[in-house]
């Protein structure tokens, strides 16, 4: 029976594992690095998951051998109570043997992890780095770029872009609750606390899109918190940041027009900045280049004209319990908010 | 002859020698008859069911102080709430079966997650186990009572009313949704408005109390009620486990009763303990809570390696491999485990140096958990093995709860947490080492002691069902959520979008949670039938060699006629046929030995306190504080004057040595083990 | 209380406000008091520029209907109409935190403690002070 049962036990064991590693790759994957601090935690895992596995092996093994000799006697067998001296010593020596493979194995870890840990500490990051400050909100992302020219700094949302092979330090804080910032393409986590200001460093070795979520629960909402990073060419991320310390676009077209007058007189004013105008509410994520965009909703849907009126009209289908309160808009109306948004690049 | 009349035949044969010499010593030589002798036990063992009778009626399940009754309750009760987790964990695998899934809206999934996490912990697992060290540490050591007989009663009531609270708010849409551990500032004033939160805090502290009312209890009953002849070196692993146990939550409970009052009080009255802004810290909150937090895990694990000793040395019919060792290793999990707490904030902006320490710890507390795997083997080895149901889950215990630690030096890493912390990976490995640590031992456990406490086996045929359901259930529903972590998973979520690709390994693990739950809903068919048709057990259907096998199934109140002077380790194994018992206890009141801490020398004669009203009393005062303080701060000042006056009456009360009230109702004298000619086939 | 409102009558007038009775409305209404920069007028209730809003004087009426038409109408002398600005939902919310400042919630739903400096007890411990008519104007 026991034979039996070790096949089936291993078909199942196969069939799972199998079908885990099918969904190995991909981005927001913390096995598939694509930053140096990623790089370096995933050498560490591949070590620690091959002695891991070698070592449950071992123990499994072990343990079947002493399952091998099988009765069905009843319960009134005369106990061993003075088993042979031999026998017992030579068990002794093989569990101090094995204990002390254990400490072996367990100091080569100590000794990985601290090396590695040691690693992802960054020895000059500001020297052609780039410093964000990150804040986290109930549930959305406040990306502020610092700079030391005062005209370079501006705020965006919920999508960071980096400069490939630049570490970018990050500076984080919390509004309300703790969150986390996670890019698991790029680095580990770190923790936004509100009091207390975390930093972070990570950089992209290869061009890309990673998306991130915020990994501490933090209320309603936790579940769709997400970011993308985008690493981009110097040449392309300066041009973009270019663009983005630019004031929003005036309004050209009727339609951007009347969506502006939208804007200004209904609730999107309370909460949303747009630089250049006169709304510079920061409850809410800022909207000066959202058209620019590939997300909305903290990375919940894709940026487009439909899903932007959707969006605007009812976020609570989207993301229920989010802050942002439902919109009755006309038709006319939200397709010349949706218009005017979208002109924002 | 069978194994139980052979048991009897040495009693009175021990008992028939006692009479001789104690007769040779005052200089008689008269003898009696073997008839006489029986007489005179028969007549005692009459005496003894009035003393030890225990109350019936309405008013008796309030008043009932026998230790058995009570960690009946608990085992009944914690299995209750362990299957309205279980349907709060069914109700999250629905609804994360599919991305973007309606079945939960996110405030109600964000109840049931939290309600599942506080229930398994604070309201199954550490009452469970608290539950065995009450039913079994007197019946191994020899007792005839826990040491503290009424707080035991004062225990169980403040823990059930606890577990109502939670479960009344809950089922109100007041549940607590700030998790099981209740960070601040979520779970503070500002961002969890009304008394969800509070609630959950004050549960908290009901069911600390309950546990630290448990832990006096075993380490009273342990060190000082020994029969003699058990010293130290002697003590059944068991004991030892929930000896370790009971320290570990004297020394973690306080860190969690601080962190929910302070929480309470930020929350109700305006302290600003967690407020930044005011000069508090939300770390703080972390590190009292993770104080108490990590502690727990072991709390609610170390009482399950005391399950597997047991059952290992009975089914491998040979002593255990290294007891000094094992006993070591216990003691040295529960005092590393104090040094871990901050592997659970590796995210948090404390310094990498203080971090590295954690690390270092959390990776050395793997050499004494190693230590015992080794040497259970090392019993296994070379053993002819009867694979019945205890020692099939002890099995799979082996095969999960190894694959769980080792996840954990994963996790004890400080680069490699930063990826996996808060993921899906954080959550196998905790089912991983909590079910296959625990759960699985205590289903074993359930197996092997189910014929001690109901004097019936339970079904082998649907024991190993019951088992291959769970294992095969079990590794589906965790063993993708490696992967999910891996892949970028977090923890907490009611839904995920259906582009980031988790919809497969979700939907696997889904699925297997209904495997999981189809094999403890086997579990529950066995045991309810075999309470009615299961075989009839002996006094040791599996031959094993401690104590509380020695005395009938189920256990008399009194638990032992004659203390057995024990010999060594393995009392019924080493019994020989002379062997001493212990004469003399009063028959008239309820009397039991107090040994010496060390090697058990006989010391005094000790009354136990029998049946009374006043811990109810005390509990309800202690309901009224804390459920009123909710509400107000004044509830403390009222409840104190009510539980001080209360409290008064217990101690001021008559203890009721001679069972007074209960005598003359006699309604449950009597244990009736259900009688050996009835034997149904095994199904 | 007082029937006082601005321009022809037609405007929606609940009698229960619904977010008086939910702590989570309350509490949503404390965040909205900042976040809508109400403060900015009238501090943390304590008022400055606009009339305090934690005494027990009212000048239009401590009803939830009078309130929602002060947030929604606007009223003389600097208190602007947010109208379509602020949704019904929230209007009702704000108004249940108005009235929570000066202790009209039951304490268990009413706001506690914010995360930020505190300049005041909170709602909770505020003690209910008798609405008194006023018709001062504002200073």
């Amino acid at each position: 029976m026991m034979g039996r049962i070790s096949t089936t036990a291993r078909l199942i064991a196969t069939l799972v594992l199998a079908l885990c590693f099918a969904a190995c790759g991909g981005i927001q994957n913390a096995i598939n690095p694509a930053g140096p601090n990623a790089e370096n935690i995933s050498r560490l895992w591949w070590l620690m998951f091959y002695v891991c596995s070698i070592v449950f092996v071992l123990v499994m093994i072990a343990l079947l051998l002493a399952l091998r000799k099988r009765t069905v006697e009843a319960a009134d067998r005369v106990p061993v109570l003075e088993p042979p001296e031999e026998s017992e010593r030579r068990r002794r020596n093989v569990v101090i043997s094995l204990t002390t493979i254990t400490v072996i194995v367990l100091f080569v870890f100590l000794i990985a992890s601290y090396s590695s840990g040691r690693s992802l500490r960054l020895n000059d990051p500001t020297k052609n780095g780039l410093s964000i400050d990150l804040t986290g909100h109930q549930w959305w992302w406040e990306v502020r770029y610092n700079d030391v020219d005062a005209s370079n700094i501006f705020t965006t949302a919920n999508e960071i872009h980096i400069p490939v092979g630049v570490p970018v330090m990050f500076s984080l804080r919390g509004a309300d609750v703790i969150h986390s910032f996670w890019v698991p393409n790029l680095a580990g986590k770190k923790d936004l606390i509100p009091g207390k200001i975390n930093t972070i460093w990570l950089q992209a070795d290869k061009p890309g899109v990673y998306r991130g979520q915020c990994a501490e629960y933090c209320g309603l909402q936790h579940a769709k918190m997400a970011l993308w990073v985008v690493a981009e060419p110097q040449e392309q991320f300066n041009a973009w940041r270019q663009n983005q310390t630019q004031q929003a676009v005036s309004a050209t077209s009727d339609a951007q027009k009347r969506g502006q007058q939208v804007f200004f007189s209904t609730t999107c004013v309370m909460c949303h900045a747009i630089n250049g105008t006169p709304a510079g509410s920061n409850v809410g994520p800022n909207l000066t280049h959202v058209g620019s965009r590939h997300m909305i909703g903290a990375a919940t849907l894709v940026n487009t004209r439909e899903h932007l009126a959707q969006w605007i009209k009812d976020p609570q289908t989207f993301k229920p319990g989010n802050r942002m309160p439902q919109n009755n808009l006309s038709d006319a109306d939200l397709q010349a908010l949706v218009e005017y948004l979208q002109s924002l690049q | 002859m069978s194994h139980e009349q052979e048991q009897r035949n040495i009693s009175h044969k021990k008992a028939q020698k006692a009479q001789k010499e104690a007769h040779a010593d005052q200089g008689l030589s008269t003898t009696i008859s073997d008839e006489e002798l029986a007489e005179a036990m028969r007549q005692e063992r009459e005496e003894l069911e009035k003393t030890w009778a225990r109350p019936g009626g309405v008013w008796g399940w309030f008043t009932d102080t026998d230790h058995k009754a009570i960690a009946k309750r608990y085992i009944v009760t914690a299995f209750v709430f362990f299957l309205l987790g279980g349907i709060e964990a069914a109700l999250m695998r629905i609804q994360l079966a599919f991305p973007e899934n309606h079945f939960l809206n996110p405030d109600r999934y964000n109840q049931i997650f939290t309600t599942h996490g506080t229930t398994m912990m604070f309201l199954f697992a550490v009452p469970i186990m608290t539950a065995f060290g009450i039913y079994f540490v007197p019946l191994m050591i020899g007792a005839r009572d826990v040491a503290f007989p009424r707080l035991n009663v004062y225990g169980y009531f403040v823990y059930l009313i606890g577990g109502l609270l939670l479960y009344t708010a809950f089922f109100m849409n007041t549940g607590p949704d700030a998790g099981w551990f209740a960070y601040v500032p979520l779970s503070g004033p500002a961002y969890s408005p009304g008394k969800r939160v509070d609630i959950w805090a004050q549960m908290i502290t009901f069911t600390e109390i309950s546990a630290l009312v448990g832990a006096v209890i075993v380490i009273g009953t342990a060190f000082k009620m020994r029969a003699p002849g058990m010293s130290l070196n002697r003590i059944p692993l068991f004991v030892w486990a929930q000896v370790v146990t009971a320290f570990m939550i004297i020394f973690a409970m306080p860190a969690v009763m601080l962190a929910s009052s302070f929480l309470a009080s930020d929350r109700l009255i305006d302290t600003h303990f967690f407020n930044p802004a005011e000069g508090g810290d939300a770390i703080l909150y972390q590190h009292l809570f993770w104080f108490f937090g990590h502690p727990e895990v072991y709390i609610i694990f170390i009482p399950a390696l005391g399950f597997i000793s047991p059952i290992i040395v009975t089914f491998a019919r040979r002593k255990i491999f290294g007891y000094v060792a094992l006993v070591l290793s216990l003691i040295s999990t529960g005092f590393i485990g104090f040094g871990l707490w901050v592997h659970h904030m590796f995210a948090t902006p404390i310094p990498q140096m203080g971090q590295s320490f954690f690390t270092a710890a959390s990776m050395m507390i793997a050499i004494p958990s190693g230590v015992q795997i080794f040497c259970w083997i090392a019993t296994l080895w070379g053993s002819r093995l009867n694979i019945k149901t205890p020692l099939l889950f002890v099995l799979g215990f082996f095969a999960i709860f190894v694959l769980g630690g080792l996840t954990g030096l994963m996790l004890a890493s400080v680069p490699l947490d930063l990826q996996i912390h808060d993921t899906f990976f954080v959550v196998a490995h905790l089912h991983y080492v909590l079910i296959g640590g625990s759960v699985f031992p205590l289903f074993g456990a359930f197996y092997y002691w189910f014929p001690k406490w109901t004097g019936r086996m339970l079904s082998e045929r649907a024991g190993h069902l019951n088992f291959w359901l769970m294992f095969i259930g079990f590794n589906l529903v965790f063993f993708p959520m490696h992967q999910l972590g891996l892949n970028g998973m977090p923890r907490r979520v009611y839904t995920y979008l259906p582009e980031t690709g988790w919809g497969t390994l979700n939907l696997i693990a889904s699925i297997g949670a209904f495997v999981l739950a189809s094999g403890v809903l086997v579990f529950i068919v066995n045991a309810v039938w075999a309470l009615r048709a299961g075989i009839v057990a002996g006094d040791n259907p599996w031959g094993a060699d401690s104590l509380e096998w020695s005395i009938p199934s189920p256990p008399p109140n009194y638990n032992f006629h004659n203390i057995p002077v024990v010999q060594g380790r393995y009392p019924i194994w080493q019994a020989t046929a002379d062997a001493p018992i212990v004469r003399g206890l009063n028959t008239k009141k309820r009397e039991t030995l107090v040994t010496s801490v060390m090697d058990a020398q006989p010391e005094l004669r000790f009354d136990i306190p029998g049946p009374s009203i006043w811990p109810l009393m005390v509990a309800l005062a202690t309901a009224v504080t804390f459920i009123v303080g909710i509400f107000t701060p004044w509830a403390f000042l009222f409840g104190a004057i009510l539980a001080g006056i209360t409290l008064t009456c217990w101690f001021f009360a008559d203890p009721n040595y001679e069972n007074k009230q209960a005598r003359e109702t006699g309604q449950k004298s009597e244990h009736v083990a259900p009688r050996a000619e009835l034997q149904p086939k095994e199904v | 209380m007082s029937d006082i409102r601005p321009g022809v009558g037609g405007l929606p007038m609940p009698v229960q406000n619904p977010a008086d009775q939910h702590a989570f409305d309350a509490n949503e209404g404390k965040r909205l008091y900042s976040q809508y920069n109400c403060s900015g007028c009238h501090f943390n209730g304590g008022g400055g520029i606009g009339p305090p809003l934690m005494d027990a004087k009212w000048i239009y009426g401590d009803r939830p209907e009078n309130i929602y038409s002060t947030i929604v109408e606007g009223r003389p002398n600097g208190m602007p109409s947010f109208r379509q600005k602020i949704p019904d939902n929230q209007v009702q919310q704000l108004v249940a935190y108005v009235r929570a400042m000066s202790g009209q919630l039951r304490k268990d739903v009413a706001p506690t403690r914010n995360d930020t400096m505190n300049a005041r007890r909170s709602e909770q411990r505020t003690e209910r002070k008798t609405p008194l008519q006023t018709t001062e104007p504002p200073q």
